[in-house]
């Protein structure tokens, strides 16, 4: 039994892994292949050069974050049934074909349009080639819809029965089950985040690059951009965050227990825990700061609402609370911060000052990797708060591992970690090098780059530029 | 149409996202796996563009095998992963590690080599996990009820390493003759004088292999050479015969694309003999299609999005392929 439960823990924290470095790719690629849709759609519709060029330099960033993004995508495919394959027979029935749908509406989609549109400019024209970038947008983003149905099927399950072998089937009709729920609020939270994420990460370049020099094109067009969607995205987010909480404390209480720390009930008000240090071995918050009655005030609009507490789930059933409790201060947290930000840009905005104030710029820089931290965090709020089932209210994750012994899983977990290490901190690396370089007119625009004719077109001005930029680092 | 029907065409849909798996991400694997004897420059970098548009639509088939198998034949991917867990992890480890070398070694020309590295060792350990998965899964896995009931090592015979070899030689003699048909001068001439060997390589797998297969189990034996069954399996040798006679000759008269297409046929040759010795099981000896099959509620949607997905996908990948069509230039799209 000792053997089993390290078994299963150390398939918990392979899962974990895997899908946090994962879910760090896709959560900038669905942002990043927006952007360029929309600096294409511009540079189509306006001609100016520099939605040309900042199209360019993002290119080659996504270019390899969609690299990492396809395969360490193509390790959670795979991760279900090596891991969970007690959860893949019972869940493949309901889950299975959402999955299904989702390679076949999106990941072909992205896969292959990927190809023209980071080499193809040149062979298929402008507006071609704008349809090329359009698909790999969508696909993104049809891709989080079927993935986030998937996920959020199984933190509210419905639509199913449970036939005489075990299995969760079908029993409601797809359209219940696809949108269960908690999908809706999941899916625009997690949309929205991606979009703020991108957002950060490009405001931090575009700032960086306006602190050596205010006067460069591409740093003020990407600023400036950005800021707009931090403006506009944050106070939209934290709006449905709110939203997506009243649908968790609905249907799953007990995460919404974790993440205030509310070990006790509350039967005429519960107060809002601000911080404090979770003790789940005394079932209290040690040196909580908290305002009385605030949580009944956001979560049920009544000062005096009752809320009920952990001590009305039993301990088997609880998550746990301090890492639920820690993430989703993190993620709000972040969350405000990223409101400060676009709060202050609309004032510099206002007086003209976006370009000039070195504060802000380098406010954003230090906020750059805020959206990758604050996605981590809510995606580990809402995954450990469901804990402990993989199929809420159904199926424990101690009952959904695979027959796998310890040793096997160990060795493959410390290989992942070695090799997602080594590759995805060059990746990285490589990412951080080309965000250092100032986006500079140099590169030609692809309507005026050479065209060969013999066979395959030769280096696409899309990225003709890179190379000799390569050679040159 | 009725589930057990139903059942049948989804068996047919999963096979064929594994053929069209095997043939795409085949030719691209073969070139990580011939890329060390290429030579460092423009040789090297021909190869790596002539399929850096299509590496990742081609390796998305794996995904729709996977998640088909998921989705479709839930029971099967229960049991069979865990039970090829060692080298399904090794591969996927692989993936990665060729799958970002198409674009680190861009990025970084200092480490270039290292980068040329990984991507030979991650297609070499990919295309030889997929060859042992193959082969443990012929060779028949240990089940007790609904779950795998054997060690971390029972995917480890002399035949699960005789297929990841025989795999090997295929998807190199793929990628070699790909690259005949995509580039020109030196790398070209230099992959013609590949092609013959890498062919003979691999006729010799396919005879051990076939040799071998009938004899792990009972079953297969009947279904290849029982009488009068026999009179039908014995078309797939002989068609295999022809068809290296052909690819010899094509090579021969230097021909550009024809060996490519012939290599496909001896691809696609194996395959059927493989589909001739599991039909109609998942999981040989074990367990059917039908047992596995999800339900009927679950299959028949998603046959409706394959129905009109699969023609759609074939289509625009198609358009992606004739886009990048004919010779590539050496120095390429990238």
């Amino acid at each position: 039994m000792m053997e089993n439960d390290l078994a299963i823990n150390l398939a918990r924290i392979q899962f974990a892994f895997t899908v946090s470095f994962h879910f760090l790719f896709p959560a900038f690629t669905i942002g990043i292949a927006s952007y360029l849709a929309v600096l294409e759609g511009l540079w189509l519709k306006t001609d100016n050069g520099v939605y040309a060029n900042l199209y360019r330099y993002w290119l080659k960033i996504f270019s390899i974050v969609f690299a990492m993004g396809v395969v360490s995508g193509i390790v959670m495919s795979y991760q279900f049934g090596t891991n969970w394959s007690v959860f893949s027979d019972k869940a493949g029935p309901v889950i299975g074909p959402l999955m299904a749908y989702e390679v076949l509406t999106a990941f072909f989609l992205e896969a292959g349009f990927l190809g023209v549109m980071l080499f193809g400019i040149n062979k298929v024209g402008r507006k071609l080639h704008f349809v090329a970038t359009l698909a790999v947008a969508i696909g993104t983003f049809i891709s989080a819809f079927w993935i986030l149905s998937v996920n959020s099927w199984m933190q509210t399950p419905v639509g199913f029965a449970i036939n005489d072998v075990g299995q969760y089937v079908p029993a409601a009709g797809w359209w219940d089950i696809v949108w269960n729920p908690s999908f809706p609020y999941r899916l625009v939270h997690t949309v929205l985040a991606a979009y703020l994420t991108t957002a950060f990460a490009v405001g931090a370049v575009g700032a960086w690059h306006l602190l050596k020099d205010k006067t460069n094109p591409g740093a003020r067009k990407m600023f400036s951009m950005a800021m707009w969607m931090a403006a506009i995205v944050a106070p939209t987010q934290i709006f449905m965050g709110d939203l997506h909480g009243l649908n968790t404390l609905e249907h799953q209480p007990a995460k919404v227990m974790a993440m205030e720390g509310h070990y006790e009930s509350h039967p005429d008000g519960a107060p809002l825990i601000l911080f404090g240090i979770p003790n789940s071995k005394e079932k209290r918050v040690d040196y909580a700061i908290e305002i009385p009655k605030a949580s009944s005030l956001i979560l049920k609009h009544d000062l005096n609402a009752p809320l009920a507490g952990l001590d009305t789930i039993p301990d088997e059933d609880e998550p746990p609370v301090g890492i639920v409790f820690w993430s989703f201060r993190i993620m709000v947290g972040l969350g405000f911060a990223m409101l400060g930000i676009g709060m202050w840009s609309l004032l510099a905005r206002s007086r003209k000052k976006l370009y000039d104030w070195p504060l802000l710029h380098r406010a954003a820089v230090v906020m750059g990797p805020s959206g990758f931290i604050a996605v981590l965090a809510g995606w580990v709020t809402t995954e450990v708060g469901r804990q402990p089932f993989t199929i809420y209210g159904l199926l424990r994750t101690s009952e959904s591992a695979a027959p796998l012994d310890a040793p096997a899983v160990a060795a493959s977990l410390l290989a992942f970690v070695v090799v997602y290490f080594i590759v995805f901190g060059a990746g990285i690396v490589y990412i951080f090098k080309l965000a250092a370089k100032t986006p500079e007119a140099h590169e030609p625009t692809p309507d005026d780059a050479p065209i060969r004719t013999a066979g395959i077109t030769p280096a696409a001005a899309v990225l003709e530029g890179d190379h000799e930029e390569g050679a040159a680092t | 149409m009725s589930g057990t029907e139903l059942t049948v065409i989804w068996a047919g849909i999963i096979a064929f996202a594994v053929v069209v798996y095997v043939i795409m991400d085949g030719f691209d694997l073969g070139i990580g796996i011939l890329f060390p004897n290429f030579k460092v420059g423009p040789d090297r970098d021909t190869a790596m563009n002539s399929i850096a548009p299509v590496w990742d639509g081609n390796e998305t088939w794996l995904v729709l095998g996977g998640g088909g198998l998921l989705a479709a034949f839930p029971l099967a991917y229960a049991i069979i992963l865990p039970a090829l867990y060692a080298p399904l992890i090794a591969m996927l480890l692989g993936l990665v590690l060729r799958g970002v070398a198409f674009e680190f070694r861009w990025r970084d020309p200092a480490h270039r080599a290292r980068w040329d590295f990984g991507f030979t060792a991650g297609s070499v350990i990919a295309t030889f996990a997929q060859g042992v998965t193959l082969g443990a899964l012929l060779q028949g896995i240990t089940v007790e009820g609904r779950a795998y009931a054997g060690g971390w090592w029972e995917w480890l015979t002399p035949f699960s390493l005789l297929t990841g070899f025989a795999l090997l030689a295929g998807y190199a003699l793929l990628g070699c003759c790909w690259l005949i048909w995509k580039t020109e001068g030196s790398l070209q001439r230099q992959c013609y004088s590949y092609a013959g060997r890498l062919g003979i390589l691999l006729l010799l797998a396919i005879i051990a292999v076939s040799a071998a297969t009938p004899f792990l189990e009972e079953e297969y034996y009947t279904r290849w050479l029982a009488y009068p069954g026999v009179i039908a399996t014995a078309q797939i040798p002989l068609a295999t015969l022809v068809i290296s006679v052909l690819f010899f000759r094509s090579l021969s008269k230097k021909q550009e694309a024809a060996p490519f297409f012939y290599a496909l046929g001896l691809f696609g040759l194996s395959l059927v003999g493989l589909a001739v010795s599991m039909w109609p099981d998942v999981i040989p000896g074990r367990i059917t299609i039908w047992e596995a099959a999800a339900p009927y509620e679950s299959q028949m949607f998603m046959l409706i999005g394959a129905a009109i997905m699969v023609p759609v996908i074939l289509a625009y990948t198609g358009w992606a392929y004739w886009v990048f069509r004919g010779k590539v230039g050496t120095d390429g799209y990238h």
